[in-house]
């Protein structure tokens, strides 16, 4: 069995304890004396707090303390962002814990109750008077950096001024003559021109943040419970910005309910909870509202982008040019600055040879929550561009979509293939992936269907997308060159216990994702002992190496090779051993599925479950081997990994009421060989499914105050089962050449593809009517009044 | 996210739910709670005092009496979407029931209080009014009987008395004619945006079929549901399909008036102008459904 469990649809094993309600969240942690915080959230969207009074709340039942931002200012330094994005003129705006003078979103903290229980703490929070002058506000990065918008922040950390609300201007390197390709298609070719609106999201991961904060004065020791989806990280910042050291500083991700990048930042409220406890001297805990979550976790996306495609007549792509306004929010976010960046502009050119592309994208401070990564982080925002723009090129040229990409792809290479923008994509058959699914799908039948016209006032339309992903993140080489304040590098440590069972502490951290069961694959195919032998530790940083987070498809494509690595040392060690205690020479030994037999006689052997126990017995160890049975390895990838796929989406267009239906949806996916398929599936169907509520539904809405409008789910629109078509997961198998196990990641790819898909079919679908563009989500009066513009009335 | 404190009580029967309302001014019946919890973790709602129907027994039932439906006012919705009585002779409140939320609302969630709560873009009163309901209401000055037309003054406002307990719904057989409800749901809340309810009652006549009789209600883009008399007038004597029915189901913007609900989601201009279409796909069904006298 061992040899055939990479590949097997084993069930996770992660599943049990969540759907029984076993599992054990941060907010399930109780600590004797502990007591409760509650953030007071300003609700301005930008404001100067002229007056704050505790006093009433100081003397509510059950308050144990109230602190503002007079408490914490010097005490806690500002939040740090972690991404010095270079040749950018980054300027980072002051981000304290606690607001004291301005507040510039309405999840600005300006104070902080701990009581006795949370309700206490809640009820205290209405007592404490804060006299706010209201300032004008921003939302729309591109109005943020005009001329005369309301400025958020006059002053960079080194004191620098900032202007225009310009928090970077960042150019995409490489590039070809764009100007030269434009000037050739305005010609003797075509320019397509499109705005891309790319909405604020709310990611909605299902637990919403929290943090328990445990201080001993004696020690000075301090652990901090975090739904956080990088302890290490974590525990690195919040010494930044708490002042306590390192080596006395513990950080657990117990069960995280989900992230989808909202708890890869470090966020205030964590290290207000930590001043408090610190403070106080007793556990201090804080669990965020659902309301609380939309006002102050993470959003997404939120690109004005104005982009144009050259081309020859033929449909022959030659250039690329894009301007991109990225709003940022009130302030950077940890990582914030890469993703419209690094992780967006360098995958502009997609599966395509495009010769010739310039992107300038600006990083602007708005009035809104700050952004932050979002599935697919920065690659949505990419393939959308490309795609939309292939689907307008075929269009114009009165061509079949398929065919404009067929026209353009990166022939197939299976060991890199450098683009443009100077990435080294590791292997690829675009062109291969497009004609499985077209075949598959029946694509050009489903073309002859639509030609038939509209049924019922409802109009067909099919959408492709065919996209390359970057993942695996990445060589920490690169990451230092792009200012990444870390490295990417993932590591493991594996422990054969006596019995042949064994441990194995990684630094990602899961959470949700099932690697607990695929990496348990991936030890037992190695060296043939059971998967329920195998049991996987994470989250702790007391009791896991050191590792960068799980985040960026990464987990399995950078801690899965470094626990295949650490497995494999294990089996040479082991086959020492297994020689030794057979009498043979090492050479002449043989391995398979957890036996180590003398070649040619495969009774002479010893199973890994022997070698385990005399490892750790050490009666008897040839000359120089150590006792004990264990390995770590540090694993840091010499490239990305660049998954791949197409998507096809159809829908059904009610041109009497706009509304939109998905009524089929087909993707294929290549992520390299899959260690448990059906968790690929999950992992696309989620995928997906984030993608379409991007395209149909999701949108985070502003007023003109800066007020979010849709601040609940009564009014913020996720997907939900029951408006999905059977997802149709199909498949192709490149493995990445440079990759130990061959695997690339699958976390973020139906994301990444589906939200131009599904947009693009609904235009498909529109055409007859005359509707070329409609901002989303494509709601049904969105969908309608264009229609009704497009028909003149 | 926590309510504000108030006081519990449980109510074993209506007549104690009944003493307990005179006894505790201000405080609120709790039934499936689907409408009210929200409200108080809100803090929109801070009475000082809850008194809990949820387990009063003889508010369940669901029952076939006199040619009619008397509907328990504690029935939940997924009751009222599975209950063979209601799907034959009430198809369009099974439909609507059906339609309310998700499963967990509608295992929870009650028809009294659904219709107590009168929020505009509820599903059921619409219904409630189309199929010529009338509400049994108990309290301090006795029992009364009240038209569903009557029912619903505006946003969330009803002619219910304050110690007043709602305690059966009941509907006059539609046998013989038919009944729908199409929705557009909003994708979030899932409460209506738009909800037509139609009954529809056809002749036998020896060529198409015409309407002899109609009764339309729409919900959701208005304060309280509106019965559509307009539609219903254009209707009579007129086959219900084609052009005669997309003409009937334009009178709906007489029947609308000027003030409109709207949101971020779905504007009141744009709910009016495709109104028509929501109206023409109910009456289209209920026709669809009814027998021919
Ligand atoms: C996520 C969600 C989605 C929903 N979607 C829909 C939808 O699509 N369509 C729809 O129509 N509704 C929807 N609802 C509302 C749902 O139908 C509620 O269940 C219903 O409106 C209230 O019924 P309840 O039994 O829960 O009442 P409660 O919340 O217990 O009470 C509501 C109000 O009615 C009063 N009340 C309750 N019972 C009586 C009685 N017998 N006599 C007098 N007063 C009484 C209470 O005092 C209270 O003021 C949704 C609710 C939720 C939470």
């Amino acid at each position: 069995m061992s040899s055939r469990i990479f590949g097997s649809r084993i069930r996770r094993r992660e599943d049990p304890r969540l759907i029984t309600g076993s599992a054990v969240y941060t907010g399930d942690i109780e600590l004797p004396g502990m007591v409760h915080a509650a953030m007071l959230r300003c609700g301005h969207a930008h404001a100067r707090i002229t007056r704050i009074a505790t006093e009433q709340a100081e003397a509510a039942p059950g308050v144990v303390a109230v602190y503002t931002g007079v408490d914490t200012d010097g005490v806690l330094q500002p939040m740090p962002c972690a991404w010095l994005l270079p040749d950018a003129e980054l300027k980072i705006a002051p981000y304290p814990c606690i607001a004291k003078d301005v507040v510039r979103y309405t999840g600005d903290v300006v104070a902080v109750v701990v009581a006795e229980s949370a309700h206490e703490a809640y009820d205290a929070l209405d007592l404490i008077e804060v006299d706010y002058e209201p300032l004008p506000a921003v939302i729309d990065p591109e109005e943020a950096a005009r001329a005369g918008a309301p400025e958020l922040h006059a002053k960079d950390i080194n004191g620098d001024d900032i202007s225009g609300n310009q928090a970077f201007h960042w150019t995409v390197a490489g590039g070809g003559d764009v100007e030269l390709a434009f000037a050739e298609a305005e010609a003797d070719g075509v320019v397509i021109k499109e705005r891309i609106l790319q909405q604020r999201l709310i990611p909605n991961a299902m637990e919403t943040r929290g943090a328990v904060a445990q201080y001993n004065r004696a020690t000075g020791e301090l652990t901090l419970w975090n739904t956080t989806q990088n302890p290490h990280i974590l525990r690195f910042l919040c010494s930044v910005v708490t002042g306590v050291p390192e080596d006395k500083l513990r950080v657990i991700a117990p069960e995280v309910g989900g992230g989808f990048g909202s708890k890869i930042a470090a966020y205030p409220a964590d290290f207000v909870t930590v001043f408090c406890a610190m403070r106080l001297g007793r556990p201090v805990k804080w669990i965020e509202s659902r309301s609380e979550n939309y006002q102050a976790t993470t959003h997404g996306r939120d690109h004005v982008q104005d982009v144009e495609l050259a081309a020859t007549k033929d449909g022959r792509i030659t250039g690329l040019r894009c301007t991109v306004y990225a709003g940022m929010g009130a302030y950077l976010s940890t990582a914030a600055p890469g993703i419209p960046t690094i992780l967006h502009g360098l995958m502009l050119s997609g599966c395509y040879t495009i010769p010739a592309l310039k992107e300038d994208v600006y990083g602007v401070y708005t009035n809104g929550v700050p952004v932050e990564a979002y599935r697919g982080a920065g690659r949505p925002e990419a393939t959308f561009i490309l795609e939309r723009l292939v689907d307008m090129l075929a269009n114009r040229l009165g061509m079949d979509p398929a065919d404009v990409r067929i026209k353009n792809f990166i022939p197939k290479f299976d060991d890199g293939h450098e683009v443009v923008t100077t990435l080294n994509y590791d292997s690829g058959d675009y062109p291969g992936a497009l004609s499985k699914l077209l075949e598959h799908t029946g694509y050009r039948a489903l073309r002859e269907r639509q030609r038939a016209g509209p049924s019922n006032g409802k109009y067909m339309g099919l959408g492709l997308t065919s996209y390359v992903e970057i993942c695996g993140l990445g060589p920490s080489q690169v990451a230092g060159a792009i200012g990444f304040q870390g490295g990417l590098w993932e590591s493991a440590i594996v422990r054969f216990h006596p019995t042949g069972k064994v441990h194995v502490f990684i630094g990602a951290s899961p959470h949700g994702q099932g690697e607990e069961t695929t990496f348990a694959q991936i030890v037992a195919s190695e060296i043939g002992v059971d998967v329920a032998d195998v049991k996987i530790f994470h989250g702790d940083t007391d009791s896991t190496p050191m590792g960068w987070g799980t985040y960026g498809s990464r987990t399995t494509a950078v801690g899965g090779a470094a626990l295949a690595l650490a497995v494999r040392k294990i089996r040479d060690k082991a086959k020492v051993v297994a020689a030794h205690l057979l009498e043979a020479s090492v050479e002449d030994m043989d391995y398979e599925d957890g036996k180590f037999f003398v070649k040619g006689s495969p009774d002479r052997a010893k199973t890994i479950q022997d070698v385990a126990l005399m490892a750790n017995v050490a009666w008897t160890l040839p000359e120089g081997v150590e006792a004990g049975l264990e390995a770590t390895t540090f694993y840091d990838p010499p490239n990305f990994v660049f998954p791949y796929g197409a998507h096809l989406a159809v829908v059904e267009v009610d041109a009497r009421t706009g509304h939109v239906e998905l009524t089929g949806y087909t993707a294929l996916d290549d992520c390299g060989p899959q260690i448990n398929p059906t968790i690929v599936e999950g992992q696309v169907h989620g995928g997906v499914v984030q993608g379409v509520g991007q395209a149909l539904w999701e949108g985070a809405a502003y007023d003109e105050s800066g007020q979010l409008v849709t601040g609940s789910m009564l009014d913020y629109a996720l997907p939900r089962a029951d408006q999905l078509p059977d997802l149709d997961v199909i498949s192709t198998v490149t493995p990445s050449p440079h990759h130990p196990l061959g695997v690339k990641g699958v976390g973020e790819a139906g994301t990444i593809a589906s939200t131009a898909a599904v947009y693009n079919a609904v235009m498909d679908a529109l055409r007859p009517l005359g509707v070329t563009r409609v901002d989303m989500p494509l709601t049904p009066e969105r969908v309608w009044r264009a229609i009704q513009e497009a028909q003149g009335s | 996210m926590f309510a504000a404190d108030f006081d519990y009580y449980r109510a074993g029967s209506v007549a104690e739910a009944g003493q307990l309302l005179a006894q505790h001014p201000g405080a609120k019946l709790l039934a499936g709670g689907h409408s009210l919890i929200p409200l108080l973790k809100l803090r929109l709602a801070v009475p000082p005092a809850l008194i809990d129907i949820g387990r009063v027994a003889e508010l369940r039932d669901i029952a076939l009496e006199g040619g009619g439906l008397r509907i328990g006012a504690l029935a939940t919705h997924a009751e009222i979407a599975r209950s063979d009585a209601v799907r034959e002779h009430a198809a369009a409140l099974a439909e609507a029931a059906g339609q309310i939320g998700d499963p967990a609302v509608r295992n929870r969630g009650t028809i009294g209080g659904n219709v107590a709560h009168a929020d505009p873009a509820s599903d059921l009163p619409a219904v409630l009014v189309a199929l010529g309901a009338t509400l049994a209401v108990t309290g301090q000055g006795g029992e009364r009987s009240i038209d569903a037309g009557d029912f619903f003054t505006g946003v969330m406002m009803t002619s219910l008395g304050e110690d007043e307990l709602l305690t059966s719904v009941r509907i006059p057989s539609a046998a013989g004619r038919g009944t729908a409800y199409v929705k557009f749901s909003h994708p979030a809340s899932r409460y209506a945006v738009i909800g037509v309810a139609a009954s529809v009652a056809l002749d036998a006549g020896p060529g198409e079929s015409v309407c002899t009789d109609a009764s339309v209600a729409i919900g959701g883009l208005v304060p309280g549901p509106v019965r559509c008399s307009a539609v219903e007038e254009a209707l009579k004597g007129r086959a219900p399909s084609g052009e005669a029915l997309a003409a009937a189901a334009a009178a709906v913007a007489q029947d609308l008036g000027g003030d409109l609900l709207g949101d971020v989601f779905a504007s009141a201009d744009y709910r009016g102008a495709v109104a028509p279409v929501y109206v023409e796909r109910a009456i289209a069904a209920a026709a669809g459904r009814a027998t021919q006298a």
